[in-house]
């Protein structure tokens, strides 16, 4: 392939993926209502999005599943991912068996059936019902990395702590905590990321009493398109860029 | 039970039961029920039966269930000739290079495909900037119909999966031994030919992963069709969402899901196979 060729193709292809974004995040500082032409800079969209109680709600209701969510998360796949790195037991393979469905398995299957679950239960769907959806498609990915970086170190330092007299709690908290930190902390803000980004698990699993930011903005952009919108997912954008970004930092530290 | 013994089962039965409850059960619930019967009081009731699988393939239902299999694989292959070329380049690119080219692939990988979506609404609409740059350039006279066709549900679809293309691409390409296309040319093999037998059979555990990662989830993501083609266009989820949530029909919509899931089983059942033989053929 020609220098030239490769240049554009991989330019065309950026664009493509970041073009859209960036429309929007400038049209939201754009002063006319419509998404048409330039009128002026201001900040007018993100004033407007401050004045709206519906809006911020929904968003700090985000925020608020997605922290608890995705710490509940963390914490339940260290001890799971440390538990299958360090222990044999019956169901292993089951355990990693449903790890893997999970991640592979689609989001709408895993969303009409917690719905299923949780309407039998006589659950209302509402918070508990998000938290609990959100940190069983986080799990799966905490478990991967955490177990990643516990396999990449020498089992002999556990050995070794044990032989001094170290407990088995405080083999895990003194020995093996500290030393997969990089995959936990990734761990959390890649589940912190995709219990703010998702849509469609949410969808079958939320009441009308809890709005959350994702289905916010899916019914707003069903009913018409208000320029908050744009703000509000500018804001939203910002945000998991942050996220993921701090979390490669960290991944790149784990492969290290 | 000593403190170690203790220690184990904690950890153990806290993720197996948290995974049992939410995933195994539930997913168990959803096959269940697919054999079951309408109700409209109960959402089902027992007497056990094939009609949900039967009226899947009844061809008002079979047209929609092809109809969204079209739509995902239309979109795989899509994805896969956008991502081929480019994922090969990113892999060749020089080393300082490409840890920044990878990280631009792997930010839209995690960000809401929602608001991706979103951001694609703006740009196709009437008077969105699409059509604003067409007519100042004096392309068209009158906009173009963009939004609420085939043509945006496809862009929306690539949009929201290309990622899922790239990155199993890039995996296998840049761990392929440049030496063995050296060797190719040096036997004499000329590009094309150093293509179809040397990087494309070495590529195919990744073109076969990325297939899988963009075809499963293409045919999920109802908000797509929903935002960019009007009530138009039907994936599988769209349809399942409406059993689910519309029409009330339970067995039927999890025969659906089921349907999916068995889809899903039979791509891994092939990545597995193909890839375990793929590991052979290189020890050998």
């Amino acid at each position: 392939m020609t220098r030239w060729l490769k240049i554009s193709w991989v330019s065309a292809v950026f664009t493509f993926l970041y073009g859209p974004l960036l429309v929007l995040m400038v049209f939201s500082f754009n002063q006319a209502r419509y998404t048409t032409s330039w009128q002026e800079f201001s900040l007018k969209w993100y004033m407007r999005l401050l004045d709206n109680p519906q809006l911020l709600d929904a968003f700090f209701n985000s925020l608020t599943v997605a922290l608890i969510s995705s710490m509940v998360a963390t914490a339940l796949g260290t001890l799971g991912a440390f538990a299958v790195s360090r222990y044999r037991f019956a169901g292993r393979k089951l355990f990693f068996g449903l790890v893997y469905s999970v991640m592979m398995s689609p989001d709408i299957v895993m969303g009409i059936s917690l719905l299923m679950l949780f309407v039998l239960a006589g659950l209302t769907p509402g918070f508990l019902t998000l938290l609990i959806a959100h940190v069983t498609f986080c799990l799966p990915f905490v478990i991967v990395l955490v177990h990643a970086r516990i396999s990449g170190f020498d089992p002999a330092v556990v050995d070794a702590a044990r032989d001094l007299g170290a407990r088995e709690h405080e083999v895990f908290y003194k020995i093996i905590v500290p030393m997969i930190l990089p995959a936990v902390l990734a761990g959390w803000l890649l589940s912190f990321t995709l219990s703010l980004d998702d849509v469609i698990i949410s969808f079958f699993v939320t009441g009308p009493g809890f709005e959350i930011l994702p289905l916010k903005i899916y019914s707003m952009v069903k009913l018409g398109v208000t320029p908050e919108v744009n703000a509000l997912c500018t804001v939203l954008f910002l945000l998991t860029l942050a996220a993921v970004s701090a979390a490669h930092v960290l991944t790149k530290e784990i492969k290290r | 039970m000593n403190e170690r013994q203790g220690f184990k089962f904690i950890a153990v039965f806290l993720n197996m039961a948290w995974f049992a409850s939410f995933v195994l059960i539930p997913g168990l619930m959803v096959v269940g029920i697919s054999f079951m019967t309408r109700d409209t009081g109960t959402f089902f009731s027992p007497p056990l039966t094939l009609t949900q699988y039967r009226e899947l393939l009844d061809p008002v239902y079979a047209k929609v269930l092809g109809a969204s299999l079209i739509y995902s694989l239309n979109t795989t292959l899509l994805c896969l000739f956008i991502s081929y070329p480019f994922a090969w380049i990113l892999s060749r690119a020089s080393k300082h290079r490409r840890p920044l080219l990878l990280m631009m692939v792997i930010i839209p990988f995690w960000t809401s495909s929602l608001i991706r979506t979103y951001a694609l609404v703006i740009l196709m609409k009437a008077n969105g900037i699409i059509n604003t740059l067409l007519s100042a350039a004096g392309i068209v006279s009158e906009p173009v119909t963009l939004l609420y066709t085939d043509f945006a549900v496809y862009v929306g679809l690539v949009y929201s999966l290309l990622p899922f293309m790239i990155l199993p691409l890039y995996a296998v390409m840049e761990k392929m031994d440049l030496r063995l296309l050296e060797a190719a040319r040096d036997l004499g093999a000329n590009t094309l030919q150093v293509f179809v037998h040397v990087v494309l059979p070495l590529s195919f555990p990744g073109v076969l992963a990325g297939c899988i990662m963009v075809f499963l989830p293409a045919m999920g993501l109802f908000y797509v069709p929903d935002l960019l083609g009007g009530a138009k266009t039907m994936l599988m989820g769209n349809f399942i969402k409406n059993q689910f949530l519309t029409a009330m029909n339970w067995p039927f919509g999890s025969a659906a899901s089921v349907f999916l899931l068995v889809l899903m089983g039979l791509m891994l059942i092939i990545y597995f196979t193909f890839s375990r033989r793929f590991n052979r053929h290189q020890a050998l």
